[in-house]
């Protein structure tokens, strides 16, 4: 069972990574609207918020 | 729902076509429409080749307004109005907008579609959870009109915005709180599972290894401090401050239950024995936040929109100065300035008329849904719409002086007297967390007497078996499944305490103006009383109107002209239209107006200035007497029924005529009716009610109805009411749908019994076992488990509020529209 002193730490390195993904997404404004960006998949011309960028 | 498909309904805007003849063309169909409003939004969007919206949308789209024609947005054209609102950068220039009637994500794909296609335009970003838009196009470019009209010509109300704030406030809050429950979750997850091989070994007869249970409680110990200190935050803080005015809240119980098992906790992994109870720390902070952000969601997502649409009054003003007429930013109008108010727009500030004479609707101040007559002399109020010709105004009073501002203010006031919701559950758990700190005192100096080295663990294990954990999720678990539940049915909680308030509502009062009625005008009646025969009277009325923009011509807007055609139109004011159809003249408005053509003297009596009834006539004789009236809802009547059948006594208390209020309440069985009510008596009304020990929920939809809807136990407002209401109210219909209303109460009653359900179960246990945990029989990982076990009971208790997966994928199907069927 020593492993595990070895397996947690790295599982708590993970989660903290995983936090920090999270923070940066949210950070980002990936989360600010969740319905639009659905919607741009299905549509086949290229979007206008994408044309000039 | 079935009466959506069995009534033949406009293919815009999904609204009953009440007799409409119209047609609008897409791509190669021609598909029914309500009104031309329609037609030529639908017609325009096929026209751009963006029918696909038809497709896409879940909800139906606005019906255009008269906001939504071309002249009121040419103001925008003017540089220094522009200035006041465009951002100006090097490369772009930006302009952030909220957008009113943008429901659905294909609102939002409509209006980027739409928009792009402007020359120059660089960048359309919608957010439609929030309503807003950012716009960005070539830096110098004059754009800035024509992005407003187009979005105007979509049926949309686009609002420029200045202040940034409301809504940096709410994405601050909104991250932050996403960010906190993430690590709740995380952290949750973690310590759960050290938990849980502790107590499956216990289960199984064995101890885990000594060595190895203190390292999972050091590092459980390490997980639980951000959970507890970042994600609890808002509850330590909230606590600490109750704390320092002496009041005893839901967070104080809550955070004082996670502080001490948690230095209980904390203390046990620095000595090495005794119990510790992260797991269940981190588990209530995970459901704290789960049910704050859901609240936090739904709150901002009503109040966003609502708080810009408060500022109903119009970006700019037609200032005259001399012979010359310049558009100013209404900040910059002073007192004494003359303002001109063109036909269709909103009174920038409250003044006196100094010239002309014309309708004003007032219903945004009044609720009076039918236009009232002004002439030179009388006073007009900020917020009023002029549905006449144009005037002109001296001004009296801008900015907060306004009659308009004075109303916010009255509603200020009504909501910090608000009656405090039912607190049954945060008295009760706050007595009981005394009860338990006294307890525990107690059963610590019983224990040093007795047997001093028991009495830590005694004592703790008090505290964690009595941690009113289950008790204060009782009553959040039930709010948050059943605000969800109720979402889901368009009805938006806005504060979730409304739902235990609503369980004891015995009083309904309705204004009438768009709640019980649909806000548009209709024709009622159609009295012949000359030689010409109903047909003929109703086709001259309608030629005569055809071309008017008043509120009464929308009554006769679908009527059939038969080919008349009405010319030399003249429009006076205040009293009627005359015309020449086939070379004779006709009348028609109110009832002296009409007679005067044919040289006859008839008295003007009330109800003709009311608008309710108007008069045909030509130079020899009346023709026809039009009764006019707000249209019904078609379930209003079911409504009330609903409500009488779950022993609720409904009541109407509006600002509008006796007469039309009469009828209204007769065609919907409301034995109890007011009219032409202040708002100060309607406050009144509401606090007559109270002390005789009513429990009132007032449904509204007018500004003037923020005091009183601040002041009723419970405030209900109709998904289009009025901007301020909106803010005010408890309960959003965003369906419209006044029948809902039982339906609505009947869940909140039910939310309430489970929510009683739990906390007589989480009593129950809390007081049972709190007495054997003195006594030290209750072993502390019994004491853990089933302070966690009552939690998940209670959980599951409420989730039974959830609607059923059946359920929801009937509203998908009913919320998928008409025309995908059609389009398929």
């Amino acid at each position: 069972m020593e492993i595990l002193y070895v397996l947690i730490p790295l599982t708590l390195i993970l989660v903290a990574a995983g936090c920090w993904a999270f923070f940066w997404a949210v950070d980002a404004g990936q989360f600010d609207d969740l319905d639009s960006p659905g919607w741009d998949a299905l549509e086949d011309q290229e979007t206008i918020s994408t044309r000039d960028k | 729902m079935s009466d959506r498909h069995d009534e033949p309904r406009c293919f815009h805007c999904q609204e009953p076509l009440a007799g409409s003849k119209l047609t609008a063309r897409i791509g190669a169909r021609l598909e029914p429409v309500c009104c031309p409003g329609c037609q030529a939004v639908a017609e325009m969007i096929a026209g751009s080749g963006l029918a696909d919206y038809y497709v896409r949308r879940t909800t139906p789209a606005p019906r255009p307004t008269a906001a939504s024609e071309e002249g009121s947005w040419r103001a925008y054209l003017e540089p220094q109005v522009a200035s006041a609102f465009v951002t100006r950068g090097a490369v772009v220039d930006s302009v952030d907008l909220l957008i009113e009637n943008l429901r659905c994500p294909a609102c939002g794909w409509l209006i980027e579609r739409a928009v792009g296609a402007i020359p120059d335009v660089k960048t359309v970003e919608v957010n439609a959870g929030l309503g807003r838009a950012r716009i960005e196009w070539t830096a110098g470019a004059p754009r800035f009109e024509q992005v407003m009209r187009t979005i105007a010509q979509l049926g949309y109300v686009p609002h420029p915005i200045t202040e940034e704030t409301t809504s940096r406030v709410y994405c601050a809050e909104r991250r932050s709180m996403l960010k906190r429950f993430v690590v709740a979750t995380f952290g949750m997850m973690q310590v759960m599972m050290f938990a849980v091989a502790g107590y499956s070994a216990e289960l199984g007869g064995e101890r885990i290894d000594a060595t190895l249970e203190q390292y999972f409680r050091l590092v459980s110990l390490l997980v639980s401090v951000p959970v507890l200190f970042y994600a609890g935050q808002p509850f330590l803080t909230s606590a600490w401050n109750s704390l320092r005015t002496k009041s005893v809240g839901m967070d104080l119980t809550v955070s004082a239950a996670l502080v001490l098992a948690f230095v209980a906790s904390a203390w046990n992994t620095f000595v090495g024995h005794g119990e510790v109870y992260f797991d269940s720390i981190t588990m209530f902070v995970f459901f704290l936040t789960l049910v704050r952000l859901i609240e936090l969601i739904v709150r901002h997502r009503t109040s966003s929109v609502a708080d810009a649409l408060a500022r109903h009054l119009p970006a700019t003003a037609q200032r005259a100065v001399g012979d010359k007429v310049e558009t100013v930013p209404v900040q910059q109008l002073r007192l004494g300035d003359n303002v001109i108010v063109p036909s269709g727009a909103i009174v920038p500030a409250d003044g006196e008329i100094v010239d002309g004479a014309t309708l004003l609707d007032e219903s945004l101040l009044t609720g009076e849904s039918l236009p009232v007559a002004r002439r030179v002399g009388d006073r007009v109020a900020s917020g009023s719409i002029n549905t006449g010709s144009p005037l002109r105004i001296a001004v009296t009073a801008t900015g907060s002086g306004t009659v308009l501002a004075n109303i916010v203010n009255l509603l200020r006031r009504a909501q910090t007297r608000k009656p405090a919701a039912m607190r049954t559950a945060n008295r009760a758990a706050a007595v009981f967390l005394r009860v338990v700190l006294i307890a525990s005192v107690m059963v610590c100096l019983a224990w040093l007497a007795v047997d001093p080295k028991q009495a830590f663990a005694a004592t703790l294990a008090v505290l964690v078996v009595a941690c009113p954990c289950a008790f204060s999720i009782a009553m959040p678990a039930a709010l948050a499944a059943s605000t969800a539940r109720l979402a889901k049915q368009g009805v938006l909680i806005t504060r979730p305490e409304a739902i235990e308030t609503l369980a004891d509502i015995d009083h309904v009062i309705f204004d009438k103006t768009g709640t019980l009625t649909r806000g548009e005008i209709q024709l009622a009646g159609c009295e012949v009383v000359g030689t010409r025969s109903r047909e003929e009277c109703l086709a001259i009325a309608a030629a005569l109107e055809r071309s008017s923009g008043h509120p009464i011509a929308s009554a006769f807007r679908n009527m059939d002209t038969a080919g008349l055609m009405a010319t030399a139109i003249e429009t006076v004011p205040g009293f009627g239209i005359e015309g020449t159809i086939d070379g004779k003249r006709y009348r028609i408005g109110i009832a002296a107006f009409a007679a005067e053509l044919r040289g006859a003297a008839v008295p003007r009596t009330r109800e003709s200035l009311d608008g309710t009834t108007i008069v045909l006539g030509d130079e020899r004789e009346a023709l026809a007497v039009f009764t006019l009236s707000d249209a019904l809802r078609e379930d209003s009547p079911a409504a009330i029924e609903k409500l009488r059948s779950i022993g609720i006594d409904s009541e109407i208390l509006s600002g509008d005529g006796s007469a039309a209020v009469a009828s209204v309440a007769k065609h919907c069985g409301i034995t109890s009716f007011f009219a032409r009510r202040t708002p100060e008596q309607k406050l009144s009304r509401v606090h007559e009610l109270h002390a005789q020990g009513k429990r009132v929920a007032m449904v509204g939809d007018g500004i003037n109805d923020a005091p009183v809807l601040g002041a009723a136990d419970v405030s209900i407002a109709m998904g289009r009411g009025a901007a301020l209401a909106l803010a005010a109210a408890d309960v959003i219909f965003v369906s419209e749908r006044p029948s809902a209303l039982a339906g609505v109460i009947r869940t909140a009653r039910r939310t309430a019994k489970i929510a009683r359900q739990n906390l007589l179960w989480a009593g129950l246990y809390n007081f049972s076992a709190l007495p054997l945990a003195a006594l030290g029989y209750i072993p502390p990982w019994a004491a853990a488990l089933g302070m966690s076990a009552s939690s998940l009971f209670v959980l599951l208790n409420a989730l039974r509020l959830l609607p059923r997966q059946s359920a929801r994928n009937a509203q998908v199907a009913r919320t998928a529209p008409a025309a995908l069927a059609t389009s398929a």
